[in-house]
């Protein structure tokens, strides 16, 4: 009994409020100062590319977005579903606050690509396999923030969308394996790592050190946006009110 | 004890849509207007046409289908009738089933019967026409059935239509791929089966997933 | 709820008896708690919306209704339906072009082919009804009760119905914690 009450302790939307407040500012220092040393190794101490040049540096940002926009998509849908199945409130709170961070992550994956596509193909754009599925994901993730903010009941708009999203994982490997196959079959371009440099030990560094630099971003940033929510739809309950009644003073 | 309500559904949709048959043919016209656009786009030259018909046709079945989901569950919604097939003791998985294959029937097939007239105006091969709609009698069925996730899921929203195309599109590009690819294949000379073989396994696996998944959509919209 | 037991259910516009019948239906799920219906789910549901379809015939849109909650559908049994809501007159007729009470008498007239002793939950059932209207359901009602059935009903309208056959039940309602 004792260990359920504290497995679900921080499922209450205000403890979980209060605890993500102690977090947030270790998880924004955290953040920065991954990303200043990712972006110190991969602009200033990774060699040079032979064929590329210095445009691939641009990789060290692209691949760590596009592995968080994946990810985000994953655990987005979990949650969202987790509430869905389990009637939990928060849970779907969390959801809705990782949408826009995984289509920024998205975004930004596409922009990199871009900018690493016009040095090295002459292109803004080119319907690799890998960015295709990537602009697929986008819409995946505006349809499901489109979905949401459309309902105005806000357990039906939880609901409905936690099924999308599990809709969506499901699809995504389809989707993925469908692209692939067009892009192979037309022989596109492709935009890849393995024809580019191999892999310094430095490189990978940077992309590690840049990959948890935005795992503790979307941390901070997802509890900021959790927060928010927690208190739009709380409103009513007593904590709140006394936490709004401080706050004025 | 269940299956009944399939036909049940079913049969009353088709009868309900023979009692409006202009608007049923909507979406037909829609396919062969939108298709017929890109020569007067793209230019009337045979090559170029040729080579772009698999996908123009593909892209505008996948749109005109789309057209009349909207009102897939509407009407249902807003007279009442769906609580009441929800309320019955059969399981929502075959109200929507019977929904899809009502929409397939009135929308799918009158596509797959226009395709051949705008593989024609495109100057398409006979072999290429013929696996176009081969693909096409695999494909639109998906299209129903994932379409009414879609109609399920925005059911009485204001901005349903636009919405819908947003949520669905997405989840129908393998089947835009793989059938526009097959007729591709057959243009190069080299064998569609692969690719129409992938639609069947998205046919199959579409049956099977997607009315559980509306008729939870269903539930989730009404409750 | 008992047998034979009817609960008028009363509050002011907004007080949830829309909601409260919504779930007992099992259409909606409550936000907090929990609900059980005793004896299974509740036998039939009549909502404020008639569940016709504009464009089918009484016949056609009571037969549906009829076939889809596995009642009788033969065509004898939807005429005799239909005679007992005195709409049998316009079976032929397209749904579009009846007014809202006859609308009404042919959403009711599906009372009149249950048999089972269940649970009807019905919302504003004598909402655009006239006094023979409110008389043909007031004797579906009594003869549901008699064979042991249960109703659960909203009315801003005084019931006439026997006092004794009716509970009554206000929202909101005080709950002891």
């Amino acid at each position: 009994m004792s260990r359920s009450i504290r497995l679900f302790t921080f499922a209450a939307p205000s403890r979980f409020y209060a605890l993500s407040g102690f977090l947030l500012p270790l998880l924004w220092l955290s953040a920065i100062g991954f990303a200043v040393a990712g972006l110190y190794i991969g602009f200033f101490v990774a060699p040079t590319d032979a064929t590329q040049g210095d445009a691939y540096r641009i990789i060290f940002v692209h691949v760590p977005a596009a592995w968080m926009s994946m990810i985000l998509y994953l655990v987005m849908a979990g949650w969202a579903v987790f509430g869905w199945a389990a009637n939990a409130r928060l849970a779907s709170m969390v959801a809705r606050a990782l949408a826009p961070t995984g289509a920024m992550f998205t975004f930004l994956a596409l922009w990199t690509g871009a900018v690493w596509g016009k040095p090295t193909w002459g292109t803004w754009w080119v319907w690799d396999a890998r960015l295709t599925s990537e602009l697929i994901l986008l819409f995946l993730y505006l349809g499901f923030m489109a979905l949401v903010e459309s309902i105005d009941d806000v357990r039906r708009a939880d609901h409905a969308g936690a099924l999308l999203a599990l809709v969506g994982a499901i699809n995504v490997p389809i989707i993925y394996f469908s692209v692939k196959w067009w892009n192979t079959l037309h022989q596109g371009a492709t935009i890849s790592m393995t024809a580019a440099p191999k892999m310094a030990a430095t490189m990978l560094q940077a992309m590690l050190l840049m990959t948890v630099a935005f795992w503790a971003y979307s941390f901070a940033v997802v509890f900021m946006r959790t927060r928010a929510i927690i208190l739009e739809r709380e409103r009513q309950a007593q904590w709140v009110k006394d936490l709004v009644a401080k706050e004025a003073k | 004890m269940s299956g009944g309500v399939f036909m049940l559904v079913a049969g009353r949709d088709l009868r309900l849509a023979g009692r409006r048959r202009f608007e049923a043919l909507l979406p037909v016209v829609f396919f062969i207007v939108a298709a017929s656009l890109f020569p007067l786009g793209v230019g009337p030259e045979p090559q170029v046409l040729r080579q772009i018909a698999p996908g123009v046709v593909w892209v505008c079945a996948l749109l005109a289908a789309m057209l009349s989901l909207n009102t897939l569950f509407a009407s249902d919604y807003q007279d009442g009738s769906l609580e009441q097939m929800l309320l019955s003791r059969h399981s929502a998985i075959f109200v929507a089933a019977g929904k899809a294959l009502a929409h397939w029937l009135l929308t799918g097939l009158p596509l797959i019967l226009a395709a051949p007239v705008l593989g024609v105006l495109f100057d398409m091969h006979a072999t290429s026409i013929l696996i176009m709609v081969a693909g096409l009698l695999l494909g639109t069925p998906v299209l129903s059935l994932l379409g009414s996730i879609g109609a399920a899921l925005t059911l009485g929203l204001r901005s349903g239509g636009v919405l819908i195309l947003l949520i669905v599109l997405p989840l129908c590009i393998p089947v835009l791929i793989f059938g526009a690819g097959a007729v591709g294949m057959v243009d190069m000379g080299l064998s569609a089966s692969g690719h129409l073989s992938l639609l069947g396994a998205l046919l199959l696996l579409s049956l099977v997933a997607a009315p559980p998944a509306a008729a939870a959509a269903l539930r989730i919209s009404v409750s | 709820m008992k047998p034979g037991e009817l609960v008028w259910l009363r509050g002011q516009n907004g007080s949830g008896k829309t909601s409260l019948l919504r779930i007992v239906a099992g259409l909606s799920r409550p936000e907090a708690g929990s609900i059980s219906v005793g004896g299974g789910r509740p036998g039939a549901y009549i909502g404020h919306a008639n569940a016709l379809k504009d464009d089918l015939t009484v016949t056609e849109s009571l037969s549906f209704l009829a076939r889809l909650h596995d009642l009788d559908s033969g065509a004898q049994g939807i005429r005799d339906a239909l005679r007992t809501l005195a709409i049998h007159h316009r079976r032929h007729a397209i749904v579009r072009t009846l007014s809202q009470g006859q609308r009404r008498r042919v959403a009711l007239a599906r009372l009149a082919l249950e048999r089972e002793p269940s649970l009807w939950v019905l919302d504003e059932p004598f909402d655009a009804l006239d006094t023979h209207g409110i008389d043909a359901v007031n004797r579906l009602l009594a003869g549901h009760l008699a064979r042991g059935g249960s109703v659960l009903l909203t009315s801003h309208l005084a019931l006439s119905l026997p006092p004794d056959l009716v509970t009554e039940l206000q929202l909101p309602v005080e709950v002891a914690s």
